[in-house]
């Protein structure tokens, strides 16, 4: 688990960084941290692999993908994870999970997302995907998003807690 | 040399998702890269981000080395989406929110520090709403997120 001082980091980027010249040296002000103490924080957090990415968060729908859909199939798990390394070498997906069923609502495990400009490609592409990774078996379901209540960077921490 | 304003707008949105510089001046070496100033490209990142093109400048965190989280779905009906979707929203636990298309028609992620602090996130969305909330939390990751290729 994290230290204090790394959790103190997280929180503090956590809307992400300031627009300004020096965004390190004003996120280290928020946190009592100099500058090169919050790079050097945000370094080991990325050596660790705590961080993912570190750049630009895009928007999909609003750079013209509307037409996004989680894909999710019910996938006996001895061959889960043999079919998500294909789904990982085919490149057609920018996520993919193994989770948890919700028995007996929910009997589905393996979930992509996959985003299109229209509707059709958005199909296509989870066609295309079913097909090349050995999906066809298993049953299916593509759920279309409509309306985003609510996205912005997961909140871990509080800023002073 | 004159640019495209629209093509400098797609540069930056596109070849800045990952590998972002982890230097004192970072928007300055993004300026360098694209051949305009500092002061421009942290104007075209304000407005992106008012425009609503982009969420932030930051990082994407693993969320399992960080703390807990959960993807969580309800079955609401239509009539009650919006007031529902209200009270999710509430949580400060809550990072994403959508309407799907679906019986199961409201998708959220939850994260926060521990399981218990999770777990009585969830039983409290359960209790103000009335209804059931399934919990689907990440058991493997099988594709690194590396940003979103807008090209092909």
């Amino acid at each position: 688990m994290l230290n204090e001082s790394e959790q103190q980091l997280i929180a503090a980027f956590q809307n992400g960084f300031p627009l300004v010249p020096r965004p390190f040296q004003a996120m280290g002000q928020t946190i009592g941290l100099e500058e090169s103490q919050v790079l050097d924080g945000l370094r080991d957090l990325q050596d660790q692999g705590i961080i993912k990415r570190v750049g630009v968060v895009v928007h999909h729908h609003e750079l013209g993908f509307s037409a996004n859909a989680m894909v999710v199939w019910d996938v006996p798990d001895a061959v889960v994870c043999e079919i998500g390394a294909r789904i990982r070498a085919c490149d057609l997906v920018s996520l993919c999970y193994l989770r948890r069923r919700c028995l007996p609502e929910w009997p589905y495990n393996l979930y992509c997302m996959i985003h299109g400009r229209e509707r059709e490609e958005t199909l296509q592409r989870a066609e295309q995907l079913t097909a090349s990774c050995g999906l066809t078996p298993y049953a299916r379901e593509v759920l279309f998003s409509r309306r985003r209540f609510k996205q912005c960077g997961a909140r871990y921490f509080q800023v002073g807690s | 040399m004159e640019q495209d304003p629209i093509s400098l707008d797609h540069r930056l949105l596109d070849e800045f998702q990952r590998d972002f510089p982890l230097e004192e001046r970072p928007y300055l070496s993004m300026a360098k890269r694209l051949g305009i100033s500092e002061e421009e490209v942290l104007n075209r990142l304000r407005r992106l981000q008012e425009s609503g093109s982009i969420s932030r400048v930051g990082v994407v965190l693993r969320a399992r080395r960080v703390g807990v989280s959960t993807l969580a779905a309800m079955r609401v009906p239509p009539e009650r989406l919006e007031e529902v979707a209200e009270v999710v929203n509430g949580f400060q636990e809550v990072n994403h929110n959508y309407e799907r298309e679906h019986a199961f028609n409201l998708w959220f992620v939850l994260t926060a520090r521990d399981a218990a602090h999770l777990a009585g996130v969830i039983d409290a969305i359960g209790a103000r709403t009335g209804l059931a909330v399934c919990a689907m939390p990440m058991e493997e990751e099988f594709h690194i997120d590396l940003g979103f290729r807008m090209h092909g």
